[in-house]
């Protein structure tokens, strides 16, 4: 496959120090404001987010941290377990709906979330009579914001196999439904779910508008107290968000390359 | 129908070897019985009551244009399709309500089907494990239904790896290796090349005979068809036109469609009277539904002979064909007939050369002409 386009190592690398040159500017220069002192360099400002004696200042942020974290998993569960799912129903069995379904799917990315919120605010009134007020009731609000992402990225793995036969396959071999779904579809609409889990993780993580004016205690609005008391404090724990991310992106790309490495070693 | 030694043993099972297990525990097949089959698509209706009576171990091809009904009949078997009306029965049992993992079928289906994301012998071993059967004699008898297929030696590939045959004769062996009660090909070989698909077409069949499974093909290439098959169904608008041999097909075709689907014909113009007709100043006996008046009578490429000033009709050579030891000569009648003739290599027609052809005196198929 190395063909005609493919560009020199050279111009390859080229590419990749001036990209990588243009993202890491703001990180590298956030990383010197939180080392920067006028008497040179210290570490002082992180470790002061580990010390005991100031935990109580600091608590809002890992309290958002911990409910955010919980509220990833509880998204990306409703992805994988609810919405791949429905997904791989309408391609199979209703496809005339696919359009509607895509339509739907992608509207909450028109909708700004102050809007949301509007018509969130009420249904959140019964949310919290029926499951309590615990932090991961807002994942049903995030299951929604995170649908156009985790449908492109399922819709394209599924456009890229022959869902139809393989799951007719499965069937005229014996298997059931659940192990048509287990043992067939969701094996190879692997890097699709990995996509739509990791594009969920990164839209739980950086919610704010939402989690804020439903009165949430999330990362993001933890920063926001914290940056008023302790700017550096944010940009430190902007960073270590940051840093999780990209741990997040390299998991899963290395997860992404194991799958690839099956089916072109 | 030269290179049809595989069907001339059709019905003859064959000795079973005890050298491998799927061969050794061959049974003696189903009986399949299709009653009333209709099947409609909201307003369209795809089949119209098909009957079908197919014997234990047989081996019935539904042959037909695209769009007859072939393969929703064979989905309707499989149960991957719901009948509106009638009943498919399994050895005496109607399973018309029974989902398509509890049928004990084997499928291959017409587009690539092995599981991408399984190894080869994963994918062998995928119905067997469905079955509950233990991962080890799992893989041996996966491993067995690969020798049978001859592709034990690539047991540990992707099917990505695999050429279309390849991938072709490993969804086989899929298909076989739960020893189901009917193996049901959906034009398995269409995606192939020519040279793939008439080795493993007479494979498909060596297999069949050997394993006595009861197998339901459905082709739209009628010497695919002639060349595997106990009996064909030939099909067309949702309905079963005439069921019988091969031979029976060729030679005594019950209309016209069939004898113009099966095998090569002309159409020329000829006068019926009842169960006789006069083409070319010759008459002829009829077979099959007779025509009055103005008709087409259909004559196959081995009937028409070259002949001497005086007799037949003359016409002028378009075009000839070296096929081997045959040779198959286009021709143009006076009257703006073309007429496909077949004759001995040897004898070679020049394209423009003059030539007299008349019919054998032998049984032909009419229609009323259009």
């Amino acid at each position: 496959m190395s063909g005609l386009l493919a560009p020199s190592r050279a111009t390859r690398w080229i590419i990749g120090i001036v990209v990588g040159g243009v993202f890491a500017v703001p990180f590298v220069a956030t990383v010197l404001y939180t080392i920067s002192s006028p008497d040179g360099w210290t570490l002082s400002r992180w470790a002061a987010l580990f010390d005991p004696e100031l935990a109580a200042k600091y608590r809002p942020v890992w309290t958002g941290l911990v409910n955010s974290l919980t509220l990833a998993l509880v998204t990306v569960a409703i992805v994988l377990f609810l919405f791949a799912p429905t997904m791989v129903l309408v391609s199979l069995r209703f496809p005339r709906l696919r359009r509607a379904f895509e339509f739907l799917a992608l509207l909450p990315i028109t909708i700004p979330a102050i809007v949301l919120v509007v018509g969130l605010a009420p249904i959140y009134l019964q949310i919290g009579r029926t499951f309590g007020t615990g932090a991961w009731t807002l994942a049903f609000a995030y299951g929604v914001l995170v649908l156009p992402f985790a449908y492109r990225s399922i819709q394209a793995s599924i456009d890229a196999i022959d869902l139809r036969t393989l799951s007719e396959a499965a069937r005229t071999l014996g298997a059931g439904w659940p192990s048509v779904l287990l043992r067939v579809i969701a094996p190879n609409l692997r890097q699709g779910l990995l996509a739509a889990s990791l594009i969920s993780v990164a839209v739980v993580l950086g919610e704010f508008t939402i989690a804020s004016l439903l009165n949430r205690q999330v990362l993001q609005t933890g920063l926001v107290v914290i940056n008023k008391q302790d700017a550096w404090a944010s940009a430190i724990f902007t960073l270590l968000a940051l840093a999780f991310a990209f741990l997040l992106l390299l998991i899963i790309g290395r997860a992404g390359r194991v799958g690839a490495g099956r089916k072109n070693p | 129908m030269t290179d049809t030694t595989t069907a001339t043993d059709a019905g003859r099972p064959l000795p079973r070897t005890a050298d491998n297990a799927l061969l050794a525990g061959a049974g003696e097949g189903t009986r399949v019985e299709l009653r009333g089959i209709v099947k409609d698509y909201g307003a369209t209706r795809v089949l119209h009551g098909v009957d079908l009576d197919i014997a234990p171990g047989e081996f019935v091809s539904l042959l037909g244009p695209s769009g007859c009904g072939k393969t929703t009949a064979l989905r309707v078997i499989s149960g991957l399709e719901r009948a509106t009306a009638g009943s498919v029965a399994f050895a005496g049992t109607d399973v018309s309500r029974v989902a398509t993992n509890k049928r004990d079928i084997g499928m291959v289906f017409q587009a690539y089907s092995l599981f991408p994301h399984l190894r080869v012998i994963e994918n062998v071993a995928f119905g067997l494990r469905r079955r509950r059967v233990d991962a080890a004699s799992a893989r041996r008898r996966s491993g067995e239904a690969l020798d049978l297929v001859g592709l034990g030696h690539l047991a540990d590939r992707y099917p990505h790896q695999l050429s279309g045959g390849q991938q072709q004769r490993v969804a086989l062996a899929r298909a076989l290796v739960t020893e189901p009660r009917v193996l049901l090909l959906d034009e398995p070989l269409s995606a192939l090349d020519a040279k793939v698909r008439v080795q493993l077409r007479d494979e498909i069949r060596r297999i069949q005979l050997r394993l006595g499974t009861t197998t339901v093909f459905v082709t739209h290439d009628q010497e695919e068809a002639l060349a595997v098959s106990d009996r064909i169904a030939v099909m067309d608008a949702g309905r079963i036109e005439q069921i019988g041999t091969p031979e029976d097909l060729y030679l005594r075709p019950a209309s016209a469609r069939v004898a113009a689907f099966v095998g090569l014909s002309s159409a020329v113009a000829g006068v019926g009277a009842g169960n006789a007709v006069t083409v070319w100043g010759s008459v002829l006996p009829v077979q099959g539904e007779a025509a009055t008046g103005d008709v087409e009578v259909l004559v196959r490429p081995e009937n028409v002979r070259l002949v001497g000033e005086g007799q037949g009709v003359a016409a002028v050579v378009e075009e000839s064909t070296f096929l081997g030891s045959i040779r198959r000569t286009l021709v143009r009648t006076d009257d703006g007939t073309l007429v496909r003739l077949q004759h001995p290599a040897g004898e070679r027609l020049e394209f423009g050369q003059r030539v007299r052809i008349a019919l054998a005196p032998v049984p032909v198929t009419v229609r009323a002409a259009d």
